[in-house]
């Protein structure tokens, strides 16, 4: 380790890093503002400049940017010699110039980087009296504001945006003191990773627009530590409350998972929590079909008498926690207690499971992901299924760019050299998908193809790396060839499939691959998708012999159920709705716990308020197989209720022995881990509620939360005393320690001097590293662990395999970002973005039904009727659809349809610039 | 990203595709993209052969360069934007370029740009109601030696005096 001199003071520094970063890491605040942790340098603001010598006689030195010098052996720095202060303090100065004195209005105020660096520098007056600049504004969608009179230039925006995540349409326009960063025209940003500008802003050009119009500074906001709950890769997230309202959500750093970045789904997507749909009261139906409120007790000993007298069965969450779930596959017992998947979508998760548990291959953490060096993507489009790892595999493909640089022996952080040397020069990433997928801008090759075919290519690929020849030659064997040839290459390969194409043989086709690939002596990477929050814990936990929601079907009328319990799912997105009727019809009893409104809770005999993410703690377990922890960050209203407190509460009431030892959260979580030996290891996810730093609790509030009294004068201006958290570590308040504590348990950064989220750095073990206290979370899937090939024993589920009639369509799902998850899709931002459900086709098969985008298609016989997209690159023969929407709830994957132009179809009418609000991805005949 | 600009379902769309760049831009243009690796390589010319076709860039025409080197928009705007010498607006016939830099200042350019204004009744970035003149500063057109110096369409002209001027604008103005 190079030894640096910095103000005379001799420190030991990691090679390979530079200045701002070493300094950092040391805890020496040195200000900057262009440099990221995640993108590197290119010294553009000039804010991180030190004075560097010679050698010992030089007393003079020379100004050099931190974030562009290296650490080497001997050099010798001062962070705080005049030349270097005077500097810094002028480059905020120059920085101010334009910078308008709005922060008392503006959103950023209270966690501003500028703000903290001009405090930092010294810089007080301003000497400059002439006119600032003005610029116009754009709109760029519902989710982002722009203001771009409050820009500094430092480009981190465009870097970000265009380097980092691919986007395309946003751009540094113009030059000198009239840089302009936005769209060629004003309109939505089309990133699906727009909402980090948010969080890589220094200043307030970019906030988050929900946040702008119902307003909290940070240091009023309450925070716990969350998990994304809108896809399964399991981001952790900070979301903020203050008057029992969801003011916006955060990146929580975990350097295994998602890092610095969110999804706009997943930042964007947790208004629900704010709905108007949401429930407060238990409401028992009454014979008229109307709904009568409850009080707590009430609802509580009629959920008991329903469940004492008779046959229960359960339905369970792949959104809802482990805890919850677990307790009520006790209630209902196994044999009666379905995971709540969609039939088909059972089987799937239940293979991804058993492929990842038997494989060879590791299956990779986000980081992981990043690292690879060759990938092959089959069926899944990750982008609008588990967004995360699109960004990841936007980085993955610049390890060639890496390894050119390494050649030339460049640091990594050397963002602007690397690029210009790598060009569009990238490491191999082959997509086979249905249709287009919106990484095909970065992809070697993207190779539209049909289910069977994508899953014919991968044995295909599979045997050629075996070194078999492909026993079938098809039209794709020259595409597997090539692939072939890039996976062999690599050092680090990936295989990417998931449930997302709906197909069985795929995600065995992928497994085939990567066991292919460790059989050969490479360490192959498998990551198979999974579509929701909790899809794996709750393969976990139900185990493959589970019922599934037909079973149920056929058990209710057998008459062999009299009270089903529905745990936060909404069937209806789950199976045809005749037999989802069906099922609620013939069981006497339907009790439903849930947070919103839906078709499911309306057709319940009883309705119980279930506490969203918000409100509530549990366990969840990504894709990657990490058991995770969230946290409530406030107390839910009115009746509203955990689900896992209704089910033990009932179960108490009903003086079952099997819950007679459980008394907090975390002995359902320990009862869990003891009973299902494949969440065995959930307990270690987060510490106990008993877990105190350095002998006190974790405050959800800053210290300068404020307004305590004054926010409910008034009810009343005397203040209650704070709710005491029984059931976390964390406390609802703002005494106690929040520093150094495990990852699992960070509800918010802050540091002396450092407001914005950029004080990140003191809570990690070197700047862009991981957290002090530990990276969030535990893997139930050990990497590799697993040293068998015996991925041929396992037999994919049959998928129907009727021959391509002429006459029928295959219903593919084209699952997007928004819209194909249920809740997100009901926050009001991200609710402007989601188009109408969809059927698409390929210019051929469009031509031989006679419709064109627009127009209508009946699927099936009166199945659904949907809006046709014409995809010039959709596979002929099969019909992509909008999965997970509202109107294709009863569209089954796979399954072979008929398609006819729908005779009384009203098209849409065309927007003007005045609906501009109902801006949607798709475009217009 | 998402499918398709959203933007393009709210405001017009002018023209479509390659139509917007006519057949011999087209060919310019082309003739350019064969000497290097990457298309979007020869934005700048691409840019100059359209305004040397048309006097300015317009957003149609914009949009249709970006198509035909595969580039996005925003990224060929940011180009076009960064070059005062490509016109994001309509200029007049005649383009009058009048530098303002050290040596010239020196050398009396207020006067000059006073006197171009009075004769034309425009001001700096403004254009003659006939259409015929805009006055643009300058940073220099590496003639110091001769200050003051401003361009004319594509003429240069050195130690610019108010009488060259007067005949430089001479069948200008109210006098035409």
């Amino acid at each position: 380790m190079p030894t640096i001199t910095i103000d005379g003071v001799a420190y030991e520094v990691e090679a390979g890093r530079n200045l701002l970063e070493s300094c950092l890491s040391l805890g020496l605040d040195l200000p900057y503002f262009c440099w990221h942790p995640a993108m590197g340098s290119i010294g553009a603001c000039r804010q991180c400049a030190v004075v560097q010598y010679q050698n010992a006689e030089d007393n003079r030195g020379r100004i050099v940017m931190g974030c562009m010098t290296p650490v080497t052996d001997g050099a010798i720095f001062s962070l705080s010699g005049d030349k270097a202060r005077h500097f810094r303090e002028a480059i905020v100065e120059s920085l101010m110039l334009n910078h308008p004195h709005d922060c008392p209005v503006c959103a950023e105020g209270g966690e501003c980087h500028l703000q903290d660096m001009t405090v930092m520098v010294g810089h007080r007056d301003r000497h400059y009296r002439g006119r600032k600049n003005t610029h116009r504004n754009q709109y760029l969608g519902p989710l982002i504001n722009h203001e771009m009179n409050r820009c500094i230039t430092c480009y981190r925006c465009t870097r970000y945006y265009r380097d980092y995540a691919g986007g395309t349409d946003l751009a540094a326009m113009a030059a000198h003191d009239h840089i302009y960063f936005g769209r060629h025209q004003e309109g939505v940003l089309q990133s699906e990773f727009a909402g980090n500008l948010v969080e890589v802003c220094p200043t307030g050009v970019f906030t988050d627009k929900s946040l702008v119009h119902d307003y909290t500074r940070k240091w009023d906001l309450q925070s716990a530590p969350s998990v994304c709950t809108a896809c399964a890769v399991g981001c952790n997230t900070i979301p903020g409350e203050r008057y029992g309202r969801l003011k916006r959500v955060h990146n929580r750093f975990n350097a295994e998972v998602n890092g610095y970045f969110l999804c706009d789904r997943g930042r964007f997507g947790a208004g629900f929590v704010n709905s108007d749909r949401a429930l407060e009261f238990p409401g028992l139906r009454e014979a008229d079909g109307r709904y009568r409120a409850l009080d707590h007790h009430d609802a509580l000993h009629r959920m008991m008498d329903s469940c004492a007298a008779g046959k229960v069965a359960g339905i369970g969450s792949p959104r809802a926690s482990v805890e919850a779930n677990y307790l009520l596959r006790l209630l209902a017992g196994t044999d009666n207690f379905a995971p709540g998947f969609s039939d088909a979508e059972q089987d799937l998760v239940n293979l991804a499971l058993r492929l990842q548990q038997q494989s060879a291959a590791v299956t990779p953490d986000i980081r992981t992901i990043e690292s690879a060096d060759a990938v092959l993507v089959l069926g899944e489009d990750v982008t609008n299924t588990a967004p995360r790892i699109a960004l990841a595999l936007r980085q993955s493909v610049r390890n060639k760019a890496y390894e050119m640089a390494a050649g030339l022996r460049l640091e990594t952080w050397q963002d602007a050299a690397i690029r210009n040397l790598a060009q569009q020069q990238r490491s191999p990433l082959f997509i086979a998908a249905v249709a287009d997928t919106p990484l095909d801008d970065v992809a070697t090759r993207r190779l539209s193809l049909a289910p069977e075919g994508i899953a014919a290519l991968g044995q295909a690929v599979a045997a050629g790396i075996s070194g078999a020849a492909s026993a079938t030659p098809g039209s794709t064997s020259g595409e597997a060839v090539d692939i072939v040839a890039a996976l062999a290459r690599a050092s680090r390969p990936l295989v990417i499939a998931g449930t997302g194409c709906g197909s069985a043989a795929v995600l065995q086709a992928a497994a085939e691959v990567a066991n292919a690939l460790c059989s050969s002596g490479r360490q192959a990477m498998l990551c198979l998708c999974v579509p929701e929050a909790n899809s794996l814990g709750q393969a976990m936990l139900a185990g493959p012999k589970a019922p599934n929601l037909g079973a149920l079907e056929e058990r209710a009328r057998a008459g062999e159920i009299d009270t089903l319990v529905v745990l936060e799912n909404d069937l209806y997105r789950r199976g045809n709705s005749a037999g989802i009727d069906a099922l609620l019809a013939e069981c006497r009893n339907v009790i439903v716990l849930d947070g919103l409104d839906n078709a499911t809770t309306s057709a319940a005999t009883l309705v119980l308020p279930a506490a969203n993410f918000a409100e509530s703690e549990g366990t969840l377990v990504s894709l990657e197989g990490r058991a995770q922890r969230y946290y409530p960050l406030f107390q839910p209203r009115e009746e509203r209720r955990p689900s896992w407190v209704w089910l033990l509460a009932c179960m108490k009431e009903l003086e079952r022995p099997d819950v007679h030892s459980l008394h907090h959260f975390d002995d359902i979580t320990r009862a869990c881990a003891a009973d299902i030996p494949a969440l065995a290891g959930i307990t270690a996810a987060a510490p106990d509620l008993h877990y105190l730093n350095l002998g006190v609790k974790i405050p959800r509030q800053p210290s300068r939360y404020s307004g305590r009294t004054a926010m409910r004068a008034n009810i009343s201006v005397h203040e209650p005393k704070q709710r005491e958290d029984e059931e976390t570590p964390l406390a609802f308040t703002m005494e106690g320690l929040n520093r150094s504590q495990p990852g699992a348990l960070l509800p918010w950064v802050w540091s002396p001097g450092w407001n914005s989220n950029q004080s990140l750095h003191k809570f990690q073990t070197h700047a862009g590293g991981p957290l002090k206290g530990g990276t969030a979370g535990v893997r139930l899937l050990h990497p590799g662990a697993a040293g068998g090939h015996r991925i041929s024993d396992i037999t994919a589920p049959a998928t129907a395999a009727a021959s391509a009639a002429p006459d029928l369509w295959q219903l593919v799902p084209r699952p997007r970002i928004f819209g194909s998850d249920e809740l997100s899709a009901l926050s009001p931002g991200l609710a402007e973005l989601v188009v109408p459900g969809f059927i698409e086709l390929s210019p051929a098969d469009a031509g031989r039904l006679g419709v064109a985008t627009g127009d209508g298609v009946d699927v099936g016989d009166g199945i659904a009727t949907l809006e046709v997209r014409v995809n010039a690159t959709m596979t002929t023969g099969c019909a992509g659809y909008s999965a997970g929407f509202a109107g294709s709830g009863n569209l089954a994957p796979l399954a072979r349809v008929t398609l006819q132009r729908a005779a009384n179809w009203q098209r849409r009418p065309q927007l003007i610039g005045s609906d501009r609000g109902n801006g949607s991805g798709s475009s217009h005949v | 990203m998402l499918t398709g600009d959203c933007m393009s379902e709210l405001i017009p769309v002018v023209s479509d595709g390659e139509t917007a760049l006519s057949a011999a831009e087209i060919a310019l243009i082309d003739a350019e993209i064969a000497h290097v690796p990457y298309r979007s390589a020869v934005a700048i010319d691409a840019l100059k052969i359209v305004q040397a076709q048309r006097g300015w860039v317009s957003d149609e025409s914009l949009r249709a360069i970006a198509r035909h080197l595969r580039m996005s928009a925003a990224e060929l705007d940011g180009v076009a934007t960064f070059y005062n010498l490509i016109f994001r607006r309509p200029v007049g016939e005649q383009v009058i370029l009048l530098c303002n830099s050290i040596s010239c200042w020196i050398k009396g350019c207020d006067t000059l740009q006073a006197q171009i204004s009075e004769r034309l009744g425009i001001g700096l970035g403004e254009t003659t109601a006939d259409n015929r003149y805009t006055l643009l500063p300058v940073t220099c057109l590496g003639a110091c030696d001769k200050a003051p110096v401003l361009m004319v369409g594509e003429e240069l002209h050195e130690d610019v005096s108010a009488q060259s001027l007067r005949e430089l604008l001479a069948g200008s103005g109210d006098d035409r």
